[in-house]
Parts: structure tokens; sequence; C-alpha cells
């Protein structure tokens, strides 16, 4: 195998995680996040395309009050656009960039993307109803030893568990 | 005392802080090959732990490393964000976010890392996801007593199980340690591969999982920055070096009397006992609370002179060098309690039978400080109470 295209050792990259995810609480005070960005997204489609339900709804007014200056000037938004560009240098280094798409052995494209879409939906809805995802809540809250951030963490990884078997078609042939 | 923001980095900055550690973040994510999805599910089937061991290892280094800069005194873990505590809502999304994760394969900040390397299923997994949110928002009158049920606030691991802060980075260190040995022996099973994770290179793995408990190890038996310092001063102090400077319950009065604007009097006695008697112009500040970051302003004012004072003049003086650590050169320390000195001023003031002349001025002197050093906090009862410094915690979290 090409070694330009093979992934770090899992535990240099935790360690390399871990220092970022420590220079960010040691510079800000807070945690890294990911799913707030998507959410000033969701936040700013609303505002453009029906402004008077923005207007009258309570959630909304109350994320605007958060972020007097536009839903998209937020920590998260620019943090997003940085995972962004380090994730592209990344890929680009070690040659993985391409129009892709990964799936498990006999799903086709269209199953493969309906499933991205239903998954990022419930990822998308827990991520709220949780205050946080995987990162925001699970690694950030690991790191600032937060109950209610492992809590969250273990409901993930025990609810995909959980759920692994009815859906192992979609990613393993057994 | 770091977190950077605001206090030493303006918070201007925060948002090119954002893009560069999310570079970092995002560039971290890519090179664990979290870019790839079946890399992901891997986890749940066994033949692939990328997720466990770089996720794993991120938390504890980053935990470790924010126990280290705290134990050195170089990050106030009071003021950073902790994620709060909604139990019924933070273990249904949790198991929401479960669901999402087995069927859609990624999770937002994943999703993202491979959104940005061309997979069409990252982005497909984005715009599922904002939809998503998008749906709780407009479902979110339904939701919102479940939404708020069960807060708890920024509650810790530890505090939970009643143990010590270290002895919690020990056990989570140690579990993260005896997952990667067991996913390591998963793996290869599940894989049909000779299991090698405890076969060669024996040297090697010891010391990489050596070194973090030696780390956690170090910091659960040597004192804190904080400990040292005082145990130092103290040891000093005992040895009759490094006196604190004090002063007389006289000479405060007199000072009180006539410029007390340059004198910041303090309280280490406990807010009760502050309630009951305290010396005009005195604010409260805990001796156990003189540590902490909201007072070290207060502490170093220029223009004004410390006079600490407590329930004995041990405290006092133990106040005074908490300052001195602090940076506050000038501070005094009362030689006597608040006690004495509230019998001396407001207590019976006798002059005695054929008094000297010396007698006599200090009894008048104590009668008529009494009653100045009365009329002074009346005056300032009426004026705004001195301005407590409190540090607000930095918000955080994914909204």
């Amino acid at each position: 195998m090409d070694r330009k295209n093979k992934f770090m050792n899992p535990y240099l990259a935790g360690i390399l995680l871990g220092f970022v995810l420590l220079a960010t609480i040691y510079i800000t005070g807070r945690g890294l996040g990911a799913s707030g960005a998507m959410k000033s997204v969701a936040v700013t489609s609303v505002k453009a395309a029906a402004p008077e339900h923005y207007e009258s709804t309570a959630y909304y007014q109350d994320y605007a009050a958060d972020h007097p200056d536009g839903p998209m000037k937020s920590w998260l938004v620019f943090e997003m656009l940085g995972v962004l560009i380090g994730a592209f240098l990344s890929g680009a280094l070690s040659g993985r960039l391409g129009l892709k798409l990964e799936k498990g052995p006999g799903v086709t494209n269209t199953t493969r993307i309906i499933g991205a879409i239903i998954g990022g939906m419930l990822f998308g809805f827990g991520s709220q109803l949780g205050r946080g995802c995987t990162s925001g809540s699970a690694l950030s809250g690991m790191a600032v030893m937060s109950f209610g951030g492992i809590i969250t963490m273990l409901a993930i990884f025990g609810g995909a568990y959980a759920l692994a078997w009815f859906f192992r078609k979609l990613w393993i042939t057994r | 005392m770091a977190p950077l923001i605001p206090e030493i980095i303006s918070p201007e900055y925060n948002y090119l802080v954002a893009l560069i550690v999310g570079l970092g973040f995002g560039f971290a994510l890519e090179q664990a090959g979290f870019s790839s999805t079946r890399k992901l599910v891997g986890l749940f089937y066994g033949y692939d732990f990328t997720v466990l061991k770089v996720f794993f290892t991120a938390g504890v280094t980053a935990m470790i490393g924010v126990v280290m800069l705290s134990h050195l005194e170089m990050l106030n873990t009071e003021i950073i964000f902790v994620n709060p505590t909604f139990l019924p809502s933070a273990i249904t999304g949790g198991i929401i976010m479960g669901a999402g994760f087995i069927i859609g394969g990624f999770c937002p900040g994943t999703s993202a890392a491979a959104a940005a390397i061309g997979k069409l299923d990252g982005w497909a997994f984005i715009g599922g996801a904002t939809i998503g949110i998008f749906a709780f928002g407009e479902v979110f009158p339904l939701l919102e007593d479940f939404y708020l049920a069960g807060n708890q606030g920024p509650l810790l691991f530890y505090e939970v199980l009643g143990i010590e802060r270290i002895t919690f980075a020990l056990i989570l260190t140690a579990v993260a340690i005896f997952a990667f040995v067991a996913t390591g022996m998963i793996e290869d099973k599940v894989n049909k591969k000779p299991v090698h994770i405890l076969s060669g290179n024996w040297k090697k793995k010891t010391i990489a999982a050596a070194i973090p408990l030696a780390v956690v190890l170090l910091i659960m038996f040597t004192p804190s920055r904080k400990e040292f310092t005082m145990e130092k001063l103290e040891a000093r102090a005992a040895a009759g070096e490094c006196k604190p400077d004090l002063i007389d319950a006289d000479k405060l009065a007199f000072e009180l009397m006539n410029n007390y604007y340059h004198y910041n009097v303090i309280d280490v006695r406990s807010p009760e006992e502050y309630e009951e008697f305290h010396i005009a112009t005195a604010i409260n500040i805990p001796l156990d609370d003189l540590h902490s970051t909201a007072y070290r302003e207060l502490l170093n004012q220029r223009i004004q002179t410390n006079v600490f004072y407590g329930a004995s003049p041990a405290q006092a003086k133990k106040a005074c060098l908490i300052a001195r650590y602090h940076g506050n050169t000038t501070s005094l320390a009362l030689d006597v309690t608040a006690e004495n000195f509230r019998n001396t001023f407001y207590g019976e003031i006798n002059i005695p039978e054929n008094p000297t002349k010396s007698e006599q001025t200090v009894a008048l002197f104590r009668r008529r400080a009494a009653e100045k050093m009365k009329e002074i906090e009346a005056n300032l009862a009426s004026r705004e109470k001195p301005v407590q410094k409190k540090v607000i915690r930095v918000q955080g979290g994914c909204s």
C-alpha cells in the first residue's frame, strides 16, 4: 500500500487532537464543537427564507439574542471553517482528495446518500436535544470532566452499539 | 492565568483563534482517518477501533492537560466552560445521535472533515444535520419542558462520585488503557488475524501506557503550586523571616478617621461573622476565597494599602502572606482580632482614677474614634458597596 495514503497512528492522532483541544481550552476557556455551526446555517436559512416566521418564533429569537451580530457571526462557524480548511490540507498532503462516496459492500449509492441524510437529520436533532454533539459535548465534556458531557458520550456510543445489529447490512456483509 | 481570553488576549481575536484551532481540529480528524465513514462505524462492528483509540486518547490527553495546568495554577478551572447536565435530554439526545451515527456513518465534526476532502456522503450528512437542527427548532415548543428538565448545572463527574478530581483522572486514564488493550484484541479476532497487542514491542507499549499514568500520579502526589507556596511562606514565617507587617488597632483607627480612602480593609472571616460586626469600611473576603483570581485586582490597588484582620491574628497574617504572594508588597495585618478591636473601641472605655496623661489621651481618642468610625460607616453605607468583581464562567458548547 502506498505509504502516502496511510492514516496517522491513531494514538498519535489522538494526542494531536488532545493538544488542539487543550490549547482551545487554555486560550478561550471553551472546548471544540461542530453541530453549532450547522445550527448557524439552519437559523440563517430560516431568516432568509421565512423572515416572518423567524421573527415570530421564540426559539430563533433566543438565538438571535445570543448572537447579536447575526447567526453566522459565531465562534463555531469560524472554527468549522478552520476544520474544512484543515481537513482539506490534510487530505491534500496525504493524497486523499477527490469526489468519492464511501459505503459498505452491497449498498447502492442512493441508499448510502439517503442513509447519510437521515443519519444527519437524527444527529442534528439529537445534538440540539443533548446540547452538543460528539465534539462539543462528548469530547470537550470529557476534557473538563463534565457529568452531562460524559453521559451524552456514553448515550451516543451506547445507542449506536444497540442499533448496530439492525443496520449491519449498511456496513458489513454478514 | 488562563483562559487567555478575555483578560490577556482581547475577545476580538476570538474568531481568529477559532479559525486556527479549527484548522488543527480538522487536520487531526482527517489524519486520524475520521473522514472515512467505514473507519468510523468499524467501532460498532469490531473490525476497526480507530474512533475509540483516537477519541479516548484525545479526551484523556486534554483532561490530564487541564488538571496539570490547574495544578500549576496556569488555568482557572472555575471559569472554563463546563457543559451543564440535564440528564433526561442528555440521554435521549445521545441515543438519537447514536442512531444518527450508525445510519449516517458520521458525526457532525467528522462529516465536515469528510466533506472537505470531497466525500459526497459527508456533504449529504451535513445537509441532513442542518435539516435536523431546523426540525428541532420547529418542534421546540413541544419539547421545551423536557429539554429543560433536570437541570443540575455545570456538574462534574467526580463530584457525582464523591471522589477527588485527580482520583477520577487516574481512573479514567486506567480505563482508557484497558480499553485500548481489549479493543486491540477484539479487532484482531474479528479481522481473523493473530492477536498482536500483547506480543512484540512490549517495551514501547509499556512505556506508552506508563507515561500518562505517571503524569497523573505525579499530580496526585505533589503539592499544587498554591499549596507549595503557602507551605514555603508559612515555613519562612514560622522561622521568623518574612514577617508580615503589622498594624495595631489604635493606628488603624487613627488612619481610618483621617484618610480611610487610602486603606482597603478586608475582613477574612466568614460572611456571618462579618455581618455581625466589622470594622468601618471593611469588605468581606473569606480566607479560603482570597486566592481566587476574582480578587487579584482588588488586592493590588496601588493607591490603597490592604489591611487584613480576622478571628485570630494568625488568620490576618496568613491573608497578608497570600496577598504578598500575589504581588502586593504593602499589605498589613491587624495585630488584634476583630473581637479585640470591637472591645477596644465599642466596649466600655473606662478612664481609671488618677489617670496618667497618656492613659487619658488614649481613652479620649478611642471614644472619639468610635464615634468617627460609626459616622464613616454610616456615610459609606449610603453609598454603593464596594463592587465585588465577579469572574464570569466562559460560555461555550454548541449553541
